[in-house]
């Protein structure tokens, strides 16, 4: 449940996936996502950042996932994401 | 944490989650120790207790609510016959296992067979840094016992168990010592608080942290705070200034629940009075059942208004501390902690209250004594013996 802060930038256009040991679990707010490997949490605190994590395969580009899901504040959800890949909840599809 | 909407994360979690975060899970009140602040009163086995298909109804369960992992302890888990039989259904059913163990079942072959595996946590008990402090609280040998289990969890190669401290009076000035016997074993440090409850109530005033000792326990969590664990345990001292790490809230029946070897479910593995039971998961349809619709969960999920202590101004800090603590102090819910840092709790406790008495009590009584007397009567061995 610590607060990670994200070091690289998020490669936009790169596809991406959760990690295979990651479960993602809905809540009202969003989602909770908890790493069986590193044994970490994390929250999802919107039910759009929950729509484009769960998109991120589907889509060659982490981009395209947040314009289908109609995103237009691209920067605060790429800096989500980067929190995300830093901690290894997301890695490259 | 994922930080996007600026709503706070702690407001969604007073309103309650689909399924707990931290779920602890009592398999059985047996215990071969008698821990003095045993919270749960373990000792004896409930004639009771979840059998071993019961429990595997309740793991199916917790897969289907994708409940992530559980803190399983007791009494003395390992001593169920089921027990690893338990944990790898567990794992293989997506639900990771944390379990606590004084030790005594850790022998170099399942050492082994815990190294192998990816989704066991193993907690190692110990409150004190040295024998001495040690044995005065969970009894003689205990510490020997713990020290052989993190040995041979070392040798087998398991990485990073946990050594899990109830911080005391007596044990709040071996942090440092604690940190150290840690780095040694590659383990990590995990400190809590002692809680009035259980057989805890009966020694909390000698043992809990003066208030002395609690501003060195907030300084050392401040200073050391990344390398350790907390469970969360000490959000009270966070109105001594900044915010330790961690939800700093309440969860119970919110974000954290307990099921006790018989299948009761209580708000929060310190509460375990029939005041914070909200059901059972065998007679009241099953563990979501109770998580999601009992009468006393609901309730604990409305708004609290802070009672006595809204007007503080660290009430945003200390959310007025823990419930159980205060329940088994008998100091009023909406009122201030018996620890609370500007003392308040102190002149609380100054005034006459009544202390709950516990409701579940496993304790073993004084050891049966022999008695070494002549039968008078043929009768007295055996009662058909006129029958012959």
């Amino acid at each position: 449940m610590e607060c990670a802060v994200s070091t690289d930038e998020f490669d936009l256009d790169a596809r991406w996936t959760l990690h295979p040991q990651v479960a993602l679990r809905e809540e009202s707010f969003g989602a909770l996502l908890y790493h069986f490997g590193t044994r970490r949490l994390s929250f999802l605190k919107d039910v759009t950042v929950v729509e484009v994590v769960r998109a991120l395969p589907d889509h060659s580009s982490a981009r395209s996932a947040l314009a289908a899901a109609g995103v237009e504040t691209i920067d605060m959800y790429s800096k989500a994401l980067a929190v995300l890949a830093d901690s290894q909840m997301l890695v490259r599809a | 944490m994922t930080t996007l909407a600026p709503a706070r994360l702690v407001d969604q979690f007073e309103l309650g989650l689909a399924a707990p975060i931290c779920l602890t899970w009592e398999l059985t009140y047996a215990c071969n120790l008698a821990c003095v602040h045993c919270l749960s009163s373990s000792g004896r086995r409930d004639p009771r207790e979840l059998s071993t298909r019961q429990c595997k109804d309740i793991i199916d369960e917790l897969e289907r609510m994708q409940v992530f992992y559980v803190n399983i302890g007791g009494g003395e888990p390992t001593v169920r016959p089921d027990f690893w039989e338990l944990v790898d259904y567990a794992t293989a059913h997506h639900v990771g296992v944390k379990f606590s163990t004084n030790g005594v079942r850790i022998t170099p072959e399942v050492a082994v067979r815990l190294a192998a595996s990816d989704y066991v946590d193993v907690q190692i008990s110990l409150d004190g840094a040295t024998a001495e402090v040690n044995d005065a609280v969970r009894g003689r040998g205990s510490f020997a016992m713990a020290i052989r289990a993190l040995e041979n969890l070392a040798d087998a190669g398991f990485s990073d168990a946990k050594i899990s401290v109830v911080v005391t009076r007596h044990n709040v000035a071996q942090l440092d010592a604690f940190k150290a016997l840690a780095d040694r074993y590659g383990a990590t440090l995990r400190i809590t608080r002692l809680r009035p409850s259980g057989r805890g109530a009966d020694v909390w005033d000698e043992l809990h942290p003066t208030a002395g000792q609690q501003r060195e326990l907030y300084d050392w969590l401040v200073a050391h705070g990344d390398g350790v664990l907390t469970g969360d345990s000490f959000f009270h001292l966070s109105a001594f200034g900044q915010s330790l790490p961690g939800l700093n809230l309440c969860g119970a029946g919110r974000v954290v629940c307990l099921i006790d070897p018989v299948g009761d479910v209580y708000a929060c593995p310190f509460a375990i009075h029939e005041k914070f039971l909200a059901g059972n998961v065998v007679a009241d349809g099953g563990f979501e059942a109770v998580w999601q619709h009992s009468d006393l969960f609901t309730e604990l999920r409305s708004p609290t208004t802070g009672g006595a202590c809204a007007r503080c101004s660290h009430f945003n800090a200390c959310r007025g501390g823990c419930m159980a603590a205060k329940f088994f102090t008998g100091l009023p819910l909406d009122g201030p902690d018996p620890e609370c840092v500007r003392g308040f709790g102190e002149s609380a406790l100054r005034v006459e209250r009544e202390v709950p008495k516990p409701a579940v009590d496993h304790s073993r009584s004084i050891p049966l004594m022999v008695v070494n007397r002549p039968p008078r009567r043929r009768c007295d061995e055996n009662p058909l013996s006129e029958f012959g």
